[in-house]
């Protein structure tokens, strides 16, 4: 018969592995949005340009989480190493490879405040800043230098991302000055969005996109089925994204606010799609569904920055006005000749700004001045930074395939293949 | 001989076939083609930008004919192609100089 203090001892261990357990699996979910990604962009982009925005994405993954062990982590959460902030680049990630986790005899010790892997937590996050930079693949699609994008997401990743991450999630002055954002709606999706926004200024929309009469020309995507396949496998990935950010769910008020966290996003989803499907509808006169995809997007980006303190029905609506945000939002960029082919600014940055401000309406620790702060303070930081990346790549390796190449699509002048390589070309 | 050349709407295809299964033809060639006669396109709507889509889908039927049988073939595939909508399509008839079977060589008649 073991005595108290055993017993106690193994249900502690068991929440740490259940914690553990929490991060690592939320983690892979949100690893898979790599997949949602992919698939929404390939099937938004036109035949011709598959294979690169493929590889973009592929890689763009890869990169992030190696610079992120390299430099990224240590950037954002210094306090969790000796040796500083780029303590970890200095010791090219060995330092943390090379760190022993936490013992038992420190588990047992902390009293509870050491709870999981440290290892899991660099897992967790390190999803998070992949996901940050793959939102800037698809606004800049069919267009971009596939090497000039790789660079921008070593500095994106290693640097710019780090830094406004550690405002708010590291200890730095946002989180200080009560800027709410749970799971990261301004932290990665605005910060991912502000640093397109920037490049697509900077790199120019397609040929054709834009007719010299004002005209907004239509370039369809090539694949809906696949567009479709990636937003629900972004949607699923999600209840990772914004369920893992609750951090524990090793006890009665963690497992349920989890639970919540997993309604709520459901739910905005779903207000997302049903607002951009009616009001494309409306507006169009038909049920675009492009626009639900969308819409679905920004529902679920909106609800990101507050997944747990409001009701379902409020969640709904939340998803709701992103889901209408997003639908003008992309009428008035292409009316603004700002070419996003796949909607990212629109769904990542409108909708992320409207998820902060909105925290307040059902978070009471929430002000909108400290909201406003996060940001103002977010788009500022990310669109000079990133916006003097992308202009130091312009002037010397250059951002924009030629005329030529893009005439006869991407796949063949930065890939060397195709992507339906048996079917016959529409263009 | 003649080559008969028939634009036809592509869900046609299958009854042209038919078609000329029973009136004895024993190979086509089929393309996947785009074109427009009369026929106007129509305006698609694309994320709130409209566009005109010009050129619609239809299936050219090429096939190798003997002289004699020329008309009964073009009456099959009149029948078989015609739905009375704008957009059936069209037949081509040409002279036909010479025909080759690659694996044995035959020429001529021998080898329609």
């Amino acid at each position: 018969m073991e005595d108290h203090a055993q017993l106690a001892g193994r249900v502690t261990e068991l929440a740490y592995a259940l914690d553990t357990f929490y991060f690592l699996v939320t983690g892979a979910m949100v690893m898979w949005m790599a997949a949602g990604f992919s698939m929404l962009e390939s099937g938004l982009v036109r035949a011709k340009n598959t294979a690169e925005i493929l590889t973009k994405n592929v890689g763009l993954y890869s990169i992030a989480c190696i610079v992120y062990m390299l430099s990224g982590y240590s950037v954002m959460y210094p306090g969790a190493f000796e040796g500083g902030v780029f303590q970890s680049l200095s010791s090219l990630g060995t330092g943390l490879l090379a760190s022993t986790d936490h013992g038992v005899a420190d588990v047992l010790g902390s009293g509870g405040e050491t709870y999981y892997s440290s290892l899991a937590d660099f897992f967790f996050q390190v999803v998070f800043a992949a996901t940050a930079m793959s939102i800037v693949s698809g606004a800049v699609a069919e267009r971009m230098k596939l090497w000039s994008f790789f660079l921008f997401a070593v500095i994106m990743v290693g640097f710019i991302y780090p830094v406004q991450g550690f405002w708010k999630w590291g200890g730095g002055f946002l989180d200080a000055a009560g800027f709410q954002d749970f799971a990261g709606s301004g932290v990665v999706h605005l910060c991912g969005a502000t640093a397109a926004f920037a490049g697509v200024l900077l790199l120019g929309p397609r040929v054709g996109k834009y007719g010299p009469d004002g005209q907004i020309n239509a370039i369809p995507g090539c694949n809906l089925p696949l567009a479709t396949l990636g937003t629900l496998i972004l949607w699923l990935g999600w209840f990772g994204f914004n369920g893992g950010s609750e951090l524990k769910i090793s006890d009665v008020g963690e497992a349920n606010a989890v639970a919540r966290v997993f309604v709520n996003t459901n739910m905005a989803a779903s207000g997302g799609l049903v607002a951009a499907l009616a009001l494309a509808r409306l507006w169009f006169g038909k049920a675009d569904l492009t626009m639900a995809l969308n819409g679905a997007l920004a529902g679920l980006v909106a609800i990101t920055a507050e997944p747990l303190a409001p009701t379902p029905l409020a969640a709904t609506l939340i998803g709701a006005g992103g889901g209408l945000l997003v639908v003008a939002s992309i009428v008035t960029l292409d009316k603004l000749k700002i070419d996003d082919p796949v909607g990212a600014i629109s769904v990542h940055g409108v909708a992320g700004i409207w998820g902060l401000l909105a925290v307040p309406l059902s978070n009471e620790d929430a002000t909108l001045t400290a909201q406003l702060l996060g940001t103002g303070s977010i788009i500022l930081w990310v669109f000079l930074a990133s916006g003097l990346a992308w202009l130091a790549l312009r002037h010397t390796i250059g951002l924009r395939v030629s005329e030529q190449q893009e005439y006869a699509g991407v796949d063949l002048g930065e890939c060397g293949l195709e992507a339906y390589p048996e079917f016959t070309r529409a263009d | 001989m003649k080559l008969i050349i028939a634009i036809i709407k592509p869900f046609k295809l299958d009854d042209v076939r038919e078609a000329l299964s029973n009136v004895g033809v024993q190979g086509i060639t089929v393309t996947e083609v785009k074109g427009f006669g009369r026929q106007r396109g129509h305006t698609e709507l694309y994320r709130g930008a409209e566009y005109v889509v010009d050129f619609l889908p239809k299936s050219k039927i090429e096939l190798a004919v003997a002289d004699e049988d020329a008309d009964r073939v073009i009456e099959a595939i009149l029948e078989a192609a015609r739905t009375g909508q704008v957009g059936d399509g069209k037949i081509f008839v040409t002279d036909l100089e010479h025909v080759i079977r690659i694996r044995t060589g035959e020429t001529g008649a021998m080898a329609i």
